[in-house]
């Protein structure tokens, strides 16, 4: 049987706190190598091209389509992905709002919120609607979505008063 | 908690799964020792097919398969059996599977798809509904007249007509004889999309004693398995549904076309697991999309406003092959005066052929298309005879005692209250005041309205089955076929469960997938239909639960059964309510303090089916095509720039009259979804087909939806006027949402410039063109 041999790297990367080791062909995206090797599916395909943010992760912190991104690129990075995200406050902020309906864009959301919480605790609903339209909901939800993010933005902002956006 | 639960906003029961990423769709399931499937395209919207080279994508390692239309020719699709699951002799649009190719890696599969060579002959192609039906238009379908067909369809053989629906009622000639005004309005609505974000995909494997397990996103599992036994002619047992979490599908997904490949894919390489999975740009152009419509109304009134006359042509776009968009063009016909009482009614619907990508259900199954044009029709008509638009809709509203286009009697239970949610709505959306006015400049603030109704066109015999099942604990696990969309009707299902059964809703459990080996039978969960069959299965299967518990209690107790009642977790004497037992210790038989047993698991069960439905006559549309009708009453108020026409839709309002609304968060966001929807088509959401019928924009990122931060502030009331056949009442809303906004809209914006826009989409460049196109 002829070997049919396309280049394999070893990556590193930290993926919800654990450091893993994985082989990858330099076309995986991280999005593909997430769900299908390290079976990680709570990040989904949606588009594979950037446009609709259901596959959002966190790369050190910040939000990034996952979708659009390849692994190579990932090597030595802290990865986050919704399953990583087990006592955000966003997401007990879309449970009381019942911000979801099919749930499928949900993840990407959530991470997008977390995120977002994280580099700019105090946004304002200006630079909220900014990092939240990169993502697409049909059933929409948008309303509850708003209310739900609302609700963490303006707790976190009583208890900041010195309240400013990006 | 007793018989508290319907009425209540309670979470949806996979709320948990949802929020952590946990929630398994299809297409989330290990793909440990599965093969890859992947779909090679036409290029050309009409051609023969000359030659396939597959000789290339052979040529790739991991390559296991590759079939083309010779190797299963097998036509497919209900009512009417066009359409090859993978094409033979020619393609009829840009898009359609020409092979099929299957891979060990989902990578190759999708090279050996993009080798596959394939020479054409070009044919001429037929770009619109309207070109279909010109008299020398190029035929798409030769062989019509020998498709086999159930009597839901009547096609037209050598012509392009898939299905003609006809309504005859009253006398034309006194209807125009009485009218002192007439208008006529055109209206044109292009194809578009259903954009679920979860994108369609299934897997199939055929086991060696020949029974086909199937995983696949769907609306449908039933039909599925009855599609897929009669495809390759195995007994219905042997074909295995499951549907887990549905990622959203609005029809789209009530369709069977990736079951058919993934079927077949597993075929050629001996029955082993294949997934086949669309990528975006397939799953807009390829598998089924949301029609369009080319729409003619004429209609006249008296001096008084008084509607005496309507003649209808609606030219749906079916499409390549007919699918559903043959039902759809009939439920256009039914419906087809919008719920206005009309005497005189003449009416052709009729499913096109074209070479677009063919349609399936979409959100509103053919009225929100015919009722932009019939929400056209009437604003124009309102200004000729110088009415009040909504004052114009309230004097011609259809009311109980009025006969709809198909001459069915309508009363209060079938019709519901039109007038109470025209009355409301007036309110809401604060009426009184002008419903145009200057911001400053040449920033205008304006308000347009419409009003809907729908029935549903479900087969006559659609049913559904119910189990309950008590649990030792004293809970209770639901079984049905409904499918969770996102429009959470399985936890409805629990709250009406828990309802009859006066228990927590929190006791009642429910799966989250759908399973055709152990779940009874649900027709399909489309229509709006789902509460309503279901929900009147579960409600007999809770009865024949209780009438259990109360025959085993009625032992224990020494009362009669019928001196007994439930609620509480208990079994009680209704002149003693102290005297009783507990439901645990008796849902799973009850044993006596010497260890003899009576009774055993308590295991209620129901079904229900359409009452009453009957087929249209084919030459009046006399017949009964569904159990009850929606009204409502919604508005649109934008805020337009007169310069450039853009604009911003400022607020959207709905006034549904819902029967009983069983969850009152889950109801609006029903209706807000669905405005969402409505307004999403109505205002960007467009197929751009070329002169070739090419489609120029199969991505998220040509075709634009509402993203975030651009909704409008959604204004939302029901109105209650039960239906006495539905369980509590209720009526369907998971459509109605929908239905009326591009008319709202498009009405708004008319009243916004003072030209009347009447194609979809509204964007800043049509309304322009149509502005410039005027003068």
């Amino acid at each position: 049987m002829p070997s049919y041999n396309i280049s394999q790297y070893s990556i590193g990367l930290q993926v919800n706190g654990e450091w893993r080791t994985i082989q990858v062909r330099t076309a995986d995206t991280l999005l593909y190598v997430l769900r299908e090797s390290l079976g990680l599916t709570g990040s989904k395909n949606g588009c594979d091209n950037g446009d609709c943010g259901t596959c959002t992760i966190l790369v050190n912190g910040v939000p990034i389509k996952s979708c659009i991104m390849l692994t190579v690129e990932a090597n030595g990075q802290h990865i986050t992905t919704i399953e990583g995200l087990t006592h955000s406050p966003i997401m007990q902020a879309f449970v009381q709002q019942q911000a979801f309906q099919c749930g499928y864009c949900t993840p990407g959301f959530i991470v997008n919120c977390h995120g977002l919480l994280n580099a700019h605790p105090d946004a304002n609903e200006e630079t909220i609607g900014i990092w939240l339209e990169s993502n697409i909901c049909r059933c929409t939800s948008y309303e509850e979505i708003h209310k739900a993010v609302m609700s963490v933005f303006t707790s976190n902002n009583a208890a900041k008063p010195t309240s400013q956006g990006s | 908690m007793n018989g508290q639960a319907v009425g209540k906003s309670v979470p949806r029961k996979e709320t948990w799964e949802k929020v952590t990423g946990r929630a398994k769709y299809v297409d989330d399931a290990s793909n440990l020792g599965l093969l890859h499937a992947k779909i090679a395209i036409s290029p050309h919207a009409h051609a023969i097919i000359k030659s396939i080279d597959l000789s290339e994508a052979w040529k790739l390692p991991g390559v296991r398969a590759i079939i083309t239309g010779q190797y299963y020719p097998v036509l497919t699709g209900s009512p009417l059996e066009d359409r090859p699951p993978i094409a033979i002799d020619k393609v009829r649009y840009y898009g359609e599977p020409i092979a099929l190719v299957v891979a060990e890696q989902e990578h190759i599969a999708e090279m050996a798809a993009l080798s596959i060579k394939v020479e054409y002959d070009p044919l001429p192609v037929v770009n619109s509904p309207t070109e279909a039906y010109q008299k020398n238009a190029p035929i798409i379908h030769e062989h019509l007249a020998m498709y086999k067909r159930t009597e839901e369809a009547i096609p037209e053989a050598g012509t392009n007509v898939a299905n003609r629906t006809k309504i005859r009622k009253g006398n034309m000639e006194e209807g125009w004889k009485r009218s002192d005004h007439t208008i006529e309005v055109h209206v044109t609505i292009p194809q578009s999309d259903h954009a679920a974000m979860e994108l369609r995909s299934s897997r199939a494997e055929i086991v060696p004693d020949g029974k086909v397990i199937i995983h696949s996103t769907s609306q449908s599992p039933y039909v599925i398995r009855r599609a897929i036994s009669s495809f390759l002619h195995i007994p219905l047992h042997q074909v295995i549904v499951h549907t887990p979490l549905v990622g959203g599908s609005f029809g789209g997904k009530s369709a069977i076309q990736m079951e058919f490949l993934a079927v077949l894919a597993s075929r050629a390489v001996g029955g082993r697991a294949v997934n086949i999975v669309n990528s975006r740009e397939l799953d807009m152009i390829s598998s089924p999309v949301h029609i369009g419509l080319d729409a003619r109304v004429k209609l006249g009134c008296t001096q008084e406003g008084k509607i005496e006359a309507a003649d209808i042509l609606f030219l749906y776009d079916g499409g390549a092959y007919s699918d559903r968009g043959a039902i759809m063009s009939r439920a256009g016909a039914t419906d087809c005066t919008g719920p206005y009482r009309i005497d005189n009614v003449h009416c052709d619907s009729l499913c096109m052929y074209t070479n677009h990508p063919y349609s399936t259900s979409f959100r509103g199954f053919g009225h929100p298309e015919m009722t932009l044009a019939i929400e056209r029709a009437m604003d124009i008509l309102a200004k000729k005879v110088q009415m009040d638009p909504l004052a114009f809709r309230i004097l011609n509203a259809i009311q109980p005692g009025d006969t709809s286009p198909t001459q069915t009697q309508l009363n209060r239970s079938n019709l519901g209250d039109l007038s109470m949610c025209i009355t409301k709505l007036k309110t809401l959306i604060r009426w009184d005041e002008p419903s145009k006015a200057e911001i400053h400049g040449y920033l205008i603030r304006a308000k347009g309205v419409c009003c809907f109704w729908k029935n549903s066109n479900t087969p006559t015999n659609a049913g559904a089955g119910a189990i309950v099942m008590y649990n030792a604990d004293g809970s209770v696990t639901l079984l049905c076929g409904a499918v969770e969309i996102g429009q959470g009707t399985r936890t409805a299902l629990t709250q009406m469960l828990a309802e009859r059964l006066r228990m927590d809703e929190q006791m009642v459990q429910i799966s989250t997938d759908v399973n055709t080996e152990s779940d009874p039978q649900h027709w399909k969960t489309v229509a709006s239909r789902s509460t309503f069959l279901v929900g009147n299965a579960v409600l007999r299967a809770a009865d024949d639960a209780i009438k259990q518990l109360k025959e085993i209690a009625s032992i224990v107790l020494g009362y009669p059964p019928t001196e007994l009642d439930v609620g509480g977790g208990r079994i009680y004497f209704i002149h003693r309510p102290d005297i009783g037992i507990e439901i645990i210790k008796i849902a799973n038989g009850y044993m006596y303090p010497n260890g003899n047993t009576i009774g055993g698991q308590v295991i209620g069960r129901g079904n229900y089916s359409m009452q009453h439905l009957t087929q249209l006559d084919p030459e009046t549309g006399k017949g009964t095509p569904g159990p009850d009708w929606t009204v409502g009453a919604q508005a649109v108020e934008v805020e337009i720039n007169t310069r450039e026409y853009t604009y911003r839709i400022v607020k959207a309002a709905s006034v549904i009259d819902a029967g009983k609304v069983i969850n009152p968060e889950f109801a609006r966001g029903q209706i807000t979804g669905a405005m969402s929807m409505g307004l999403s088509f109505a205002s960007r959401e467009a197929f751009q087909f070329d002169p070739n019928g090419k489609i120029l924009n199969p991505q998220l990122r040509t075709y634009k939806l509402i993203r975030y931060g651009g909704q409008p502030e959604y204004l939302v009331e029901f109105v209650e006027t039960p239906n006495l056949e539905a369980p509590y009442g209720l009526r369907g809303l998971g459509e109605h949402g929908l239905i009326g906004m591009p008319a709202a809209l498009a009405n708004s914006l008319t009243n916004a410039i003072g030209v009347e826009l009447n194609q979809l989409p509204l964007t800043p460049e049509m309304i322009w063109g149509m502005v410039h196109d005027s003068v």
